[in-house]
């Protein structure tokens, strides 16, 4: 029981811990350009490593401050949605799922690439980049604190609910944004960009305004995570979380404004308690060996992530927040 | 066929009769303005690129073509403002297309056109629309996942909130909101949605979604409608009461020029007529003289299968095709032999 319990909190750590910032942030930013305008952005995670990199190259390998960091990784995702949006936004939906899995996939290969070392330092990474930030904690992040179950760090602390308080800073201005006639009119592209057209708005410009925002959450999560683990490899910028992300948004629900935060929540506590569970009841004796070893926990949690997305999908396919009559309007 | 005088009286009589109150300021200018239209048009000679009195879209030259196939090729064509211009054609002739090129949909070839003389020649599609030129679409779209009303206020023009940095400061875009819904509720009364004003357009039916549609175009209070068959799909109930809306857009001095299969509606409702057919204006005039017009009676009435036909309606096709027939005392062109035989073998 008591093993139990100890998953519980462990879970309930992740759940609230700076990884579920940086999913709930990711989703955040696709819930606006996929959920509100409808496009589809396949590399959501590059715009979290611009950002995460962005202050570790600006503090690390520049000597900048990090407050020049946090500009320089928000001007880094701006102009990378600019580049992916200016030759992609005129065609086709598909196009910019294309460009930008394309995308995700070359910066982390260029990052992580030899001839990047100077700047990157490459597979290695930074580190050694958050003292700014972890300085301005108002406790002493030296020592740990006891909370809900687990132990946290004071730093970790500090990351996580500066984290939280961005992530409702986000919701807060996606909230507003989609109460607007610009709200109106994203949500009209996401049904049919023509009639929009006709009806004389320049949908070009929404398009690119939804993804550069979409994409300047991405980068504040990235920031959250690479302050979190206080390092940056590019590796830990898979494009896997970029479809975790969607996962997460899925199972809160698209087009609702608490629908990606409560997914991310729900995804990282899901996943940390399937892992731990797992393992305890395999330790435990009550899993048999010869069933389910301890290494192949962290494939069957994923799969068992999947199990329950398609079960939501047949009974619940709104999502948690979702409206279930808008849902069901798509299968005309 | 000759002139259809009740058709066309019907027409006449049609500013009285009109269920819908509209406002007064027009119904107070004496002469109902669209009589003004179908009087100017009046003496005009029946012949292809005829100069109207007083134009409010020309084209000039304007070709498109897709591979091989030349969809649009129209040397002029003017249309009269305030009327209602109807573009008929076989399937195929190139109506959408032109009306794709007159709204920036898409860019023409070659060739030029131009709207109260100011060109559109490189106008994306909301250029066009904010010019006053707005559209509707062959196949609805209505936006599903908006309500009636969201739908409806979408349409309306120079939104404040619709500025990124605006739109966070309610305050800026409130009164233009309350506006803006008082109006479209006026409209969506006129349309009769106004108890659906708080359902997903995707639950409306094709009729009611062609009537969103009109309405929505409305919001933007254009100068000239173009309407991409508007009865297509819809129940004959419903087509009276959307021909009746689209009277009231002239009596409101708009321009109306729209696209249509079903040739009872054409002369109904037309002012003006123009033929197309493969990507040529073929004949233009009022409509009365369209059915008495040799190359349209080949072009179109001859191959007339592309509307869904009832009982009554291939009766009338084919009395027509025999009265032309007759009239000719041979055959028809090739088009019309095509279908000729097979018509005579099920007469007789």
């Amino acid at each position: 029981m008591t093993e139990l319990i100890d998953a519980l909190a462990t879970a309930l750590k992740a759940g609230l811990g700076f990884q579920a910032v940086l999913f709930a942030l990711l989703a955040i930013g696709i819930n606006l350009q996929f959920g509100y305008t409808g496009l589809l952005n396949f590399g959501q995670i590059a715009f979290a490593m611009l950002g995460g990199y962005g202050i570790a190259i600006s503090v690390a390998q520049w000597g900048l401050s990090f407050w020049w960091g946090v500009l320089i990784g928000i001007g880094a995702a701006v102009v990378l949605a600019l580049l992916l949006g200016l030759p992609t936004l005129r065609l086709r939906a598909d196009y910019l799922a294309i460009a930008t899995i394309a995308a995700a996939e070359g910066l982390r290969l260029t990052f992580r690439s030899v001839s990047a070392t100077p700047v990157t330092n490459a597979t290695r990474g930074l580190s050694g980049f958050n003292d700014e930030f972890v300085a301005l904690a108002p406790w002493d992040t030296g020592r740990r604190y006891e909370l809900l179950g687990s132990r946290w760090s004071g730093a970790e602390l500090w990351v996580t609910l500066v984290g939280w308080v961005l992530v409702a800073l986000a919701c807060l201005l996606v909230w507003a944004l989609v109460r607007s006639p610009w709200g109106r009119v994203i949500k009209s592209i996401r049904e049919d960009e023509d009639a929009v057209r006709a009806l004389g708005k320049n949908v070009y410009v929404y398009k690119m305004q939804s993804l550069v925002l979409g994409g300047v959450f991405g980068a504040l999560g990235g920031m959250i995570y690479a302050l979190g683990t206080a390092s940056a490899t590019p590796d830990q910028y898979q494009n896997a979380n970029t479809f975790l992300a969607y996962a997460a948004l899925i199972l809160g629900g698209a087009a609702r404004v608490l629908g990606p935060v409560i997914g991310a929540i729900l995804l990282y506590f899901i996943i940390q308690f399937a892992d731990t569970g797992l393992r305890t009841l395999i330790s435990n004796g009550v899993i048999p060996e010869a069933l389910l070893s301890a290494t192949d926990v962290a494939q069957i949690r994923f799969v068992i992530i999947g199990l329950g997305l398609m079960l939501l999908l047949i009974f619940r396919p709104q999502g948690i927040f979702g409206d279930r009559r808008e849902v069901m309007l798509d299968a005309r | 066929m000759p002139a259809d005088p009740a058709a066309h009286g019907a027409h006449a009589a049609r500013p009285d009769e009109s269920p819908v109150a509209r406002p007064t300021a027009e119904s107070a200018a004496g002469r109902p303005p669209q009589r003004v239209a179908q009087a100017a048009l009046k003496d005009l000679p029946w012949e292809i690129g005829v100069a109207k009195p007083d134009p409010v879209v020309v084209v000039d030259g304007v070709s498109r073509s897709f591979g091989g196939l030349t969809a649009v090729s129209v040397d002029h064509l003017e249309v009269q403002r305030g009327g209602i211009t109807g573009l008929i054609g076989p399937n195929g002739a190139g109506k959408t297309t032109l009306f794709n090129l007159l709204t920036g949909f898409d860019q023409p070839d070659t060739g030029t056109w131009s709207f109260n003389g100011r060109s559109l020649g490189k106008l994306s599609p909301h250029q066009v629309a904010r010019l006053g030129v707005v559209r509707t679409f062959q196949l609805t779209k209505a936006l599903s996942r908006l309500t009636v009303l969201q739908n409806m206020l979408l349409g309306a023009q120079g939104q404040k909130g619709e500025g990124f940095f605006r739109a966070l400061v309610p305050g800026i875009w409130r009164a233009q909101e309350r506006a803006n819904t008082e109006k479209a509720m006026d409209l969506l009364t006129r349309f009769k949605l106004d108890a659906k004003k708080d359902d997903f357009a995707g639950t409306l039916s094709g009729g009611q979604r062609k009537l969103l549609e009109m309405a929505r175009a409305l919001m933007s209070d254009p100068e000239v409608v173009m309407l991409d068959e508007p009865m297509a799909g819809v129940n004959p109930a419903l087509t009276q009461s959307l021909l009746g809306h689209v009277k009231d857009l002239r009596e409101q001095g708009m321009t109306v020029i729209f696209v249509e299969h079903d040739m009872d509606v054409v002369r109904d409702i037309s002012d003006w007529v123009v033929v197309m057919a493969a990507g040529k204006i073929i004949a233009e005039g009022p409509p009365e003289s369209i059915s008495q017009n040799r190359a349209v009676v080949d072009a179109y009435l001859g191959a007339h299968h592309d509307a869904p036909l009832t009982v009554e309606e291939e009766d009338r096709v084919l009395a027509e095709a025999e009265a032309s027939i007759a009239r000719e005392e041979r055959p028809g062109s090739d088009v019309l032999s095509s279908d000729g035989p097979h018509q005579e073998r099920t007469e007789r």
